[in-house]
């Protein structure tokens, strides 16, 4: 304290700087996929208000319940993400904010869960969320081919980005879990699987038309059996209590 | 005995047999499972995945029978099933469950769950997914009847975010099975009160850690805990708790009725049972099935995948469980069966049951250098060798990709990969570490290849990439950047 309050009055005793331009050497500053410190601003500030729409509140007493009432805060991750599809797909400082006060609980600890996990986006995103997963069993497929076929059909946006009319974002993803179905992309909730450059092209057309294609793969398969026809599971269902032991038949 | 032998003694005369000799047991072929022998009956989403199409396919039946066992009777019939856990480790199930009726375990009052992991997230796994969306009631059948072994009051299904699909599936079947009254406070009419609750996560590969998904579960950031305690004493909310893959709990209420003796008729010793596994990558129909354990590998492939893209001899090598096991060449492929004991000789693993198939057109060590991007997307951030190696792999791994580096750093980073590994509170440290000392074990020339071909190239690289050329030449450059060293 003392020292501090001394200071001031012996640097001018110190002598001038040399005035020799010495370059400082510096690194870049390495950027987190995304920015872990909110920033107010105009549209992501506190004083935004955001609650819980009444349908929602019921859906938010109902997923409370399922936890022990001393531990209520187990259901933040589940709040956050009802939250966050009432927040038109992001989660602002009062989305946050307003879960913590629902589940008495810090907001920084909603604030640790929310940067947290990969599926809360503190930024705003477009209408459509398009996922494209590059992980090794799709990148054998040709992830990257499909990701560049979706930021190219989009007017050139790189992934991260969202499209001029707000309607796409295009983000790059860690395995998705459809690896059969390689190579996939998510838009929203949906999964589309067994992509080509020119289907993952219509599918991007039906959204920017505004409509939903079919979910699924989009090869003539229903789901992740054999392509050229079933290897396993092509007879009928066993019944109840077939080739059960005697007790249980 | 000797009597026996000695009456016998005149008949002897007559065979021919001179010399004593052993005789080989038939060679068992593994594989060639029967749709009869199939537990997931709709793993195609052929049929109805709701409470009626799944009890027309067997479940929920004579569940209560099986609860009135009692947990001992149950627990039994795991252990005698041989059947170990799917999730990766392969710890025998039945012990894993009888860790939760320590003596005594009436008195305490906490109550009890099971945790259900249905957090799939290791690239190249797809199983879970396909029992979720095609068989939710038998997960849900599973859930009550592993909780009945353990004596749970509750199970959570931790599913991962991004299922919404399989989530919605298997929300359906529990509502159906609490509407039914197969679940609840008297569950099938056992008088068993049982309750189970979906939880959907958010997108975080660590949480399919089973300490991690607790923390997870209890709304916390998903780092995983140091054990002791482990979670059969101090689990969710601070209770006994046993967390336990989709597949296993799955599969128990198909166990117990159709038999212990059923269940460990298939595959070798010690790695009994069917298994789900799931090809992706290279092969002509990727797909996923459910086969017998101990299958070769290649069978794998050839019968159910219509083999590798190019035929056999196209075939790089393989990664038999999922991104965290390491990669086997060829010559390796042709001999290993798919189970827990032959994978693990080949210096491999069983892992998930997810078989990545590369062909020779694959860059080897490009896939090996995503696999280090996505374990430093993952890395939680809790231990400083996982939070620091995985970064300093994946930049290492890209550098080797593109040839930019020495050979010596090749065993730098295999020091580096033995410096993470088993120095971390979870396996995601050494699941990073695994990939890359599996491609140096057995693709080193490739990369040393690249190394010498970048080389000639671009001439001299310094330690951390940079071109010696690309420097001034007006500074001194010291020695230990390596520039002038000759390899």
């Amino acid at each position: 304290m003392f020292a501090a309050a001394r200071l001031p009055k012996r640097l001018p005793n110190v002598g001038r700087v040399p005035a020799v331009a010495r370059t400082i050497s510096t690194t870049p500053c390495r950027r987190s996929d995304a920015l872990f410190v909110h920033r107010d601003t105009p549209y992501n500030n506190p004083k935004i208000p955001f609650q819980f729409s009444a349908e929602n509140v019921k859906r938010a007493d109902e997923i409370i319940s399922h936890y022990p009432p001393q531990y209520k805060k187990a259901a933040v991750i589940p709040l956050l993400d009802l939250a966050q599809r009432q927040n038109k797909g992001w989660t602002s400082i009062s989305v946050m904010n307003y879960v913590a006060k629902y589940l008495e609980m810090p907001p920084m600890r909603v604030y640790e869960v929310a940067t947290f996990y990969t599926m809360f986006n503190r930024e705003p995103i477009g209408e459509n969320f398009v996922q494209v997963c590059t992980t090794t069993p799709c990148m054998l497929n040709g992830a990257y081919e499909i990701l560049d076929t979706v930021c190219q059909h989009l007017g050139g946006i790189k992934p991260g980005e969202t499209t001029k009319d707000g309607k796409f974002t295009v983000i790059e993803v860690e395995c998705q879990g459809a690896c059969s179905n390689a190579p996939m992309l998510v838009v929203g909730d949906d999964f589309y699987e067994d992509l080509t450059p020119s289907t993952t092209k219509k599918i991007l057309d039906a959204f920017s038309k505004g409509e939903k294609p079919k979910p699924g793969p989009q090869s003539s398969r229903k789901t992740s059996e054999n392509s050229a026809g079933l290897t396993a599971l092509a007879s009928e269902p066993y019944g109840p209590g077939v080739h059960c032991v005697e007790e249980f038949r | 005995m000797l009597k026996a032998a000695r009456v016998s003694r005149p008949i002897r005369a007559q065979s021919r047999r001179t010399f004593a000799t052993v005789q080989d047991p038939p060679v068992r072929r593994y594989g060639g499972l029967k749709d009869q022998d199939r537990i997931f009956q709709n793993a195609y989403c052929r049929h109805d995945h709701g409470l009626k199409g799944a009890q027309s396919r067997g479940d929920w039946h004579r569940t209560k029978d099986i609860i009135l066992k009692g947990d001992s009777w149950i627990i039994q019939q795991i252990k005698d099933s041989g059947l170990r856990g799917r999730g990766g480790a392969g710890f025998p199930s039945g012990l894993k469950w009888s860790f939760m009726n320590k003596p005594g375990w009436e008195k305490d009052p906490r109550p009890r769950y099971l945790v259900v992991n249905a957090d799939e997230g290791e690239p190249g796994t797809c199983k879970d997914r396909e029992i979720m969306r095609g068989d939710p009631h038998k997960l849900v059948e599973g859930c009550l009847i592993a909780g009945r072994a353990m004596n749970a009051t509750a199970a959570y299904i931790y599913i991962r975010g991004e299922f919404y699909q399989e989530a919605s599936h298997v929300q359906q079947a529990i509502n159906e099975a609490y509407k039914a009254g197969l679940i609840g406070k008297d569950a099938c009419g056992s008088g068993y009160g049982f309750d189970v609750y979906l939880h959907r996560g958010a997108g975080a590969y660590i949480c399919g850690e089973e300490t991690a998904l607790i923390e997870s579960l209890e709304g916390k950031q998903g780092k995983p805990r140091l054990k002791p305690p482990f979670p059969a004493d101090v689990g969710l909310f601070g209770c006994p708790t046993t967390v336990a893959n989709v597949e296993t709990v799955a599969v128990a209420p198909t166990i117990c009725r159709r038999g212990a003796p059923w269940f460990a008729g298939f595959g070798r010793k010690r790695n009994e049972g069917t298994k789900m596994f799931c090809i992706s990558g290279h092969v002509n129909n990727p797909c996923v099935v459910e086969e017998e354990m101990s299958i070769p590998l290649k069978d794998l492939i050839e019968k159910h995948c219509g083999g590798v893209r190019g035929g056999w001899d196209n075939l790089l090598g393989i990664i038999p469980g999922g991104s965290s096991v390491p990669i086997l060449p060829k010559n390796m492929c042709e001999e290993v069966l798919m189970d827990f004991d032959s994978l693990k000789d080949a210096q491999s693993g069983l892992g998930t049951g997810a078989v990545i198939v590369m062909d020779k057109s694959t860059d080897v060590v490009g896939a090996i250098a995503r696999f280090s991007h996505f374990y430093k997307h993952e890395s939680c951030g809790q231990c400083t060798p996982c939070r620091e190696g995985t970064t300093w792999m994946m930049n290492m791994m890209d550098r080797l990709a593109e040839g930019r580096g020495h050979e010596r750093e090749i065993d730098m980073l295999l020091e580096l990969t033995k410096q993470v590994e088993g120095r971390t509170i979870c396996a995601l440290g050494d699941a990073a570490a695994w990939p890359i000392q599996g491609l140096m074990r057995h693709f080193r020339p490739e990369v040393e290849k690249r190394i010498a071909s970048f080389r000639a190239e671009h001439g001299p690289v310094m330690f951390g990439g940079r071109l010696r050329n690309q420097t001034d030449p007006t500074l001194a450059i010291p020695d230990n950047l390596g520039g002038n060293l000759p390899v």
